[in-house]
């Protein structure tokens, strides 16, 4: 977000609210107007384009110039007028700095630690599998549900946690709204941070699935990552630039290695079905879990988190290079009649639901509340990391949206339609695909095929491998050199990474989290350096994950296709519970004329999720609803006869026992998400009886004493106050304060 | 502008990326200890030491890594 903020005039909140804002220089309202005009073009151009070429990078503009306004004015409006962020209040990383987790840390540099604990296979996904509605849809609602929902409930709720040194969104939602919201919160967390981890894993699965090259290079990871390890542990401890350099170099060489493999017997041997890469994942997700975490999860975090951001800068770079023309439609067909077949329902409320990470997600709440709050410097900063963070997250989608377009469209719902309509050949797909009116024929389908060195690209779904075609296509065309092989790997490579990291790390936090829940009765088991504790809280967690996985790698129906709403849903429930809380909070501090800030977006994800809930459980058509999806198969079964796509009566029972399970958790996320806003329900009308406000759990304030830069880029006036405050506290005395004072130390 | 100033400019983003990927991996964490044993008269311990006790920190808290 560089451009939003050397643009920003500063003014970045000190000192804050009670000053009358200034008015914009000519200079600045000179920008803003061009800002906002170029932002007002791309939006005409892909609101009334219809059947001609649109060239991508309108959607990319279109993206940037409602980001920078957005987080110009209203960000900043949030932070300063609803919030009233204060920068002469310590935060909790100056009053309890303890150098470990409470510690003031540079802005710029918590901004990369909370984008890369925010940014993972989410927004990669979630915008492809969108895209059968066309690119409009999409883009709208991924830049919207940013400025207004997404990117404000991670803002507010960094804040909020950040007044309460950081608690967690469990604990602030037992205080501050009440036990059994509380406990309902719990559970809910617990629940669906394990359906996310199956999802995830799926994709995995999916996109590794039949593919030696795939599995050569992620399977390479483990020795790379355990090697990185050693080397931090005993050859050159704390060198991790060092070390990361190293494994990043040996990844290539691994990407570049699979393509050597795969046509020699070791290719063969790591051509794995779905059914065993579920095993090998729940066994490395058992063992990474238990290990101690300098030697698979630290080294293998580190190389994520730099791949991460290296392929989003190249992805923006060739972006602006190949300049790729959007091949898919504005909207689609299915868009209005609902029955695509990458995930079925109309655009209301499913668009919403699907695109999730990017544009909403309630899983940021979690990180919002955990390790970032306890870290900021400056109360004013919860703009760019909270807010500005979500933003970066936001762009990363609309890349994502833009690779799924750029594709051929025939290919896309060959890639990304169950092996159920597919059929599984090129032929077939080919004759699926021409029904909808494309005109791909099969030597197109096995020549995209070839060009990316796969044995066949037909219903490899999860979101993954096309967003791999899409990638390596752009890289191609901007870097030349006819590497699109390497290219489609690569990008398969770095997002089975990422996907393993979050992996790995959910199921430690889960097993946290069991473990201390348990240890409430059994104080033993909340021990976390009892060995047994952990062994079993992993196995139990993993054991969770993996049945989940399992049920859809092996449901025919397809499981992407049937549990991608659950995780979506699932997500955005999760986003209900948080913007509930915050909207609580705004009442409960007197702010009831704020309280729109968090309350619209409450209540339009509560609108999009309940009916989302609603037709995945109660919908009769039977490509929907899920118990409408169990009882057509079952009386099938009754009346003896055999439903496509299943092909024996060992899966008409398998999707009769899937399609029950999916809908009992979904009546069961929604039930607990009713219970946390009738529970908050009653506690605004308290604090409305009550005259509108009542007590909260905040920390009353303290002064700091630190003086830091609120934006990117510190203003000229940040400076000079600095520069001040650096002669005030004067040379050698100052201590940690003084030294972090000026650059954050920079040389 | 001349090549000096080119130079000098280029020596500086040079440095800040130095700065800002050390700090962003944690591997700084070792000069801001070095510095405050300094300041408060501590010895301080090993390198081997000192990274192993962030690392028995990190085991004991959960990394969240969202979608």
């Amino acid at each position: 977000m560089s451009t939003v903020a050397t643009k920003d005039d500063g003014g970045g909140g000190r000192p804050p609210e009670d000053t009358p804002g200034r008015r914009l220089s000519i200079r600045s309202v000179l920008i803003w107007v061009a800002v906002a005009a170029v932002g007002a073009v791309a939006w005409t151009v892909l609101a009334l384009a219809r059947g001609e070429t649109v060239s991508a990078l309108w959607v990319l503009f279109a993206a940037l110039c409602s980001y920078a306004i957005a987080y110009r004015f209203y960000a900043r409006f949030i932070t300063r007028k609803v919030l009233g962020a204060d920068d002469r209040r310590a935060t909790p990383a100056e009053r309890l700095h303890n150098g470990v987790d409470f510690d003031v840390t540079d802005r710029r540099v918590l901004f990369g630690h909370h984008f890369a604990a925010i940014a993972g296979a989410g927004p990669l996904v979630g915008p492809v599998l969108a895209a059968q509605m066309g690119y409009l849809p999409g883009t709208i609602w991924i830049v919207v549900g940013v400025i207004f929902a997404g990117a404000v409930q991670d803002l507010t709720v960094l804040f909020f946690s950040m007044r309460r040194n950081g608690k967690s969104l469990g604990q602030m939602v037992r205080e501050e709204i009440g036990i059994v919201g509380g406990v309902a919160a719990l559970i809910a967390v617990f629940a669906i941070m394990i359906i996310i981890l199956a999802v995830l894993a799926l994709i995995v699965v999916n996109a590794l699935a039949e593919s030696p090259w795939g599995v050569f290079s992620i399977a390479l990871t483990i020795p790379i990552a355990l090697f990185m390890g050693f080397y931090l542990r005993t050859i050159r401890p704390g060198r991790v630039l060092e070390a990361t350099a190293l494994g990043v170099a040996l990844l290539l060489l691994a990407i570049v290695g699979g393509g050597w493999i795969q046509d020699t017997g070791l290719g063969d041997a790591l051509t794995l079905s779905k059914e065993w890469l579920v095993l090998a994942l729940v066994v490395y997700g058992f063992v990474a879990s238990v290990l101690p975490v300098w030697m698979l999860l630290t080294p293998r975090d580190y190389l994520s988190t730099f791949m991460k951001i290296g392929v989003i800068v190249l992805l923006a770079i060739s972006l602006l290079i190949a300049r790729p023309v959007l091949q898919a439609e504005a909207i689609t067909d299915f868009a209005r009649e609902g029955t695509g077949p990458v995930f079925a329902g109309s655009l209301f409320p499913f668009v919403f639901i699907t695109i999730a990470c990017g544009a909403l997600s309630g899983f940021h709440a979690l990180i919002s509340s955990g390790t970032t709050p306890k870290m900021v410097a400056k109360e004013g900063q919860v703009r760019l990391i909270g807010y500005g963070g979500m933003l970066m997250e936001s762009f990363v989608a609309i890349s994502a949206l833009i690779a799924a377009c750029v594709i051929d469209q025939g290919l896309y719902f060959a890639m990304n339609s169950p092996a159920g309509a597919t059929g599984g050949t090129v032929e077939s797909a080919a004759a699926f695909v021409q029904n909808f009116g494309f005109d791909t024929t099969a030597q197109d389908l096995a020549a995209a095929a070839a060009a990316v060195q796969e044995p066949s690209l037909i219903s490899r779904t999860g979101g993954a491998p096309t967003l791999a075609v899409g990638i390596s296509q752009i890289f191609s065309d901007a870097f030349g050199g006819g590497l699109q092989a390497f290219w489609y790997h690569f990008a398969i490579m770095f997002e089975a990474l990422f996907i393993l990291t979050a992996v790995d790390a959910g199921t430690r936090v889960g097993r946290f989290m069991l473990q201390d829940t348990i240890g409430n009765v059994w104080p033993k088991f909340g021990d976390l350096s009892w060995r047994p504790g952990n062994v079993i809280a992993s196995a139990v967690v993993v054991g969770l994950w993996g049945s989940v996985l399992y049920i859809g790698v092996t449901d025919p129906l397809g499981g992407v296709n049937q549990l991608f709403p659950l995780f979506g849903i699932a997500n955005q429930l999760l986003a209900a519970i948080a913007l509930t809380l915050v909207t609580v909070l705004l009442i409960k501090h007197g702010k009831l004329r704020y309280a729109w800030v968090t309350g619209v977006p409450l209540v339009w994800d509560l609108v999009v999720t309940m009916t989302a809930s609603y037709q995945k459980v109660l919908s009769d058509n039977p490509a929907i609803g899920y118990f409408a999806q169990a009882s057509r198969y079952r009386d099938a079964q009754d009346a003896g006869e055999l439903l496509a796509p299943a092909q024996d009566q060992a899966q008409m029972d398998q999707v009769v026992f899937n399609s029950t399970l999916n809908g009992v958790l979904q009546a069961f996320f929604a039930l607990l998400v009713l219970v946390v806003v009738v529970n908050a329900a009653v506690v605004i009308t308290r604090a409305i009886q009550a005259g509108g406000s009542l007590p909260t759990t905040e920390e009353p304030a303290t002064p700091s004493e630190l003086v830091e830069p609120a934006g990117l880029w510190a203003t000229a006036e940040e400076k000079r106050a600095i520069a001040e405050h650096e002669g005030l506290v004067g040379a050698g005395s100052g201590g940690r304060h003084g030294d972090r004072a000026g650059d954050g130390g920079r040389p | 502008m001349t090549a000096a100033d080119v130079g000098s400019a280029l020596v500086r983003a040079g440095r800040g990326v130095r700065w800002y990927l050390r700090e962003f991996s944690g591997e700084a964490r070792w000069d801001d200890y070095l510095r405050e044993c300094t300041e408060h008269g501590h010895e301080p311990v090993s390198r081997r030491e000192f990274e192993r006790r962030r690392a028995d920190l990190a085991e004991r808290t959960p990394m969240s890594r969202c979608c």
